[in-house]
């Protein structure tokens, strides 16, 4: 790495010299990141299309194999389909603004994956330690729904626009359950830090991560990660029985796919983020010698693909819920059941020393 | 000119120009959407300043709340900008005179010696574990803990009188509760009725 940044300022100058390496070796690490994330979100289009076969007693993918290889049957169909979406036309129809019609899907990709700049892998495995990462978080992930909007919009077209519009009001009002969910995540940390939220749930077995004190809270932040990704159950957005596709029924290849791959990379991201400040991130379950011996950044990667499996699994048994029966939801269930929750842990976090390491109060010190 | 001044003034110009835009542009839509734009490079601007809470919270208040329901209602209406252009000349001295006097206030302001590049240096750096939500958070809660209180009561009141103002009771008007419709019971809607069958065979 010296070596590197000597060569640098050898051959562009002190000053530039180090600001071209700085930026060689952030973009280089992005790349670290991205791509395994877009192979992981390939890769999930295929998990979930196996397992909801399965749940349904079908068999999924079984015909697409690199080289012939036959038990690796079925792996080949994510590449398959990224190839055929690549060749596919892009349609743009007429009477769109075209140029928010083709703005709209960077618009979605953009913020799903600079979200992911503050993830951290393990202790030392973040791009960027920032002090208010989970604000940032919270403020990229309410930038994605400006995609939508305006893929509703600029399409000119009523389903594309219904769509746009059920799914604007909805992002924003789970988002406010997810903000204050994230608040007590915060109030039991004492930091904003992702890294230091991991930290804090130290201990000696999984009785010490977030989701023991903080369960309810652990559910409504779920339950509104799926909501805010526009995801079954809640997928009133794209309503293929109601509204054909939704925001993007008259997007066409390419542009298709980049908002297919916002959506699973939000997923993966709410998956991640969930793992983070409930699950323990990197953290293994307990704190002796088998567990320990496993990497963090493999634990973290195990727990993603818990969480992301209950996507599937709720994608594949529950019926759609109905439009006002989801704003229900968000806003006389879970937004006070949170606010009541912050109000009752900072209760408990001001009681006295004594009272606090009583056997069943303890766990949320 | 080092790398901070770079990105200042590129931000300052992406500021401005999307700026003079939201007034001027005629598709409303852009103009909202170049309001969000404006508000995002402010935000760069405030990173700039090392007031990252300030900045993110600018970027999630604004950008991923506010404008979204803006945006939401100017798609939704249908407007006739012929129809908005009509007085325009005739208000024009009124908007002019508004404009000076605000122009006036500003230049007061920045002119005075509370501003100034001597009175507001560029900032030192704070060490690494420094931590601006935290700082923002005692002040608030401590020192200004009176005018935070009554900005909340305020913010409260308006937002209680736009529902009051808005809220219409009507004996006429069926609508689904949807409390009851999701306890509902199998028991409740379903009557299992034994029939004999006609013929025995």
């Amino acid at each position: 790495m010296e070596n590197i940044q000597q060569q640098f300022v050898q051959l562009f100058g002190t000053e530039l010299g180090s600001m071209l390496f700085s930026l060689t070796t952030n973009l280089a690490l992005i790349f670290a990141i991205v791509i395994p994330l877009l192979l992981g979100v390939a890769y999930l289009t295929f998990a979930e299309r196996k397992v909801i076969a399965y749940m349904q007693i079908r068999v999924g993918p079984n015909r697409v194999t690199f080289f012939g290889i036959p038990w690796l049957r079925g792996w080949g169909q994510p590449i398959a389909d990224a190839v055929k979406a690549l060749m596919k036309e892009i349609v743009i129809p007429t009477g769109a603004n075209k140029f928010l019609f083709i703005l709209a899907p960077i618009l979605t990709i953009m913020p799903a994956l600079a979200a992911w700049a503050v993830i951290p892998f393990s202790p030392e495995l973040v791009l960027a330690d920032i002090n208010a990462g989970l604000l940032y978080i919270l403020a990229m992930t309410s930038m994605g729904i400006y995609g939508i909007i305006i893929a509703g919009w600029a399409s000119n077209s009523k389903y594309a626009f219904l769509g746009a519009m059920r799914s604007a009001a909805q992002v924003v009002s789970y988002e406010l359950a997810m903000g204050f969910a994230l608040v007590c995540v915060l109030m039991m940390s004492q930091s904003l830090n992702l890294g230091d939220i991991v930290n804090g749930q130290q201990g000696d077995s999984f009785l010490n991560w977030y989701l023991i004190p903080l369960f309810p809270m652990f559910l409504v932040y779920l339950i509104s990660g799926i909501a805010e990704t526009n995801r079954a159950p809640f997928d009133v957005a794209e309503g293929e029985s109601e509204i054909v596709a939704g925001f993007h029924v008259d997007y066409s290849g390419m542009a298709f796919t980049v908002f297919f791959l916002a959506e699973y990379s939000n997923m993966i991201l709410v998956a991640a983020l969930t793992s983070i400040m409930f699950l323990g991130g990197w953290l293994p379950p307990l704190d002796i010698v088998p567990f320990t011996l496993i990497p963090g950044f493999i634990w973290l990667l195990l727990k993603i693909a818990f969480v992301l499996f209950f996507f599937l699994w709720f994608r594949a048994t529950f019926p759609r819920y109905r439009y006002d029966q989801i704003m229900r939801l968000g806003w006389k269930v879970f937004i006070p059941i949170t606010l009541v929750w912050i109000v009752l842990l900072g209760l408990i976090m001001q009681l006295p020393e004594s009272v606090r390491n009583l056997p069943l109060l303890n766990i949320w010190f | 000119m080092n790398f901070q001044d770079v990105i200042f003034y590129s931000f300052s110009v992406i500021l401005i120009t999307s700026a003079l835009g939201v007034i001027t542009v005629r598709n409303p839509v852009y103009s909202a959407l170049l309001l969000v734009l404006a508000f995002i490079t402010c935000a760069g601007l405030w990173l700039l300043l090392e007031a990252e809470f300030l900045a993110i919270t600018l970027v999630l208040v604004y950008v991923g709340a506010v404008m979204v329901l803006f945006l939401f209602v100017v798609m939704m209406l249908d407007i006739n900008l012929d129809r908005l252009r009509e007085g325009f000349w005739k208000w024009f001295p009124f908007g002019a005179l508004v404009a000076l006097i605000m122009v006036g206030e500003m230049s007061m302001v920045l002119m005075g010696k509370y501003f100034g590049s001597e009175e507001m240096p560029t900032p030192t750096p704070h060490d690494v574990d420094y931590s601006n939500t935290r700082e923002l958070g005692r002040l608030i809660y401590t020192e200004y803990v009176y005018a935070f209180e009554l900005a909340a009561v305020l913010l409260l009141v308006a937002m209680v009188a736009a529902i009051a103002l808005t809220l219409r009771h009507r004996e006429d008007k069926k609508s689904p509760n949807p409390s009851k419709q999701v306890q509902v019971k199998k028991e409740e809607r379903l009557r299992i009725v034994a029939i004999p069958s006609e013929k025995k065979e």
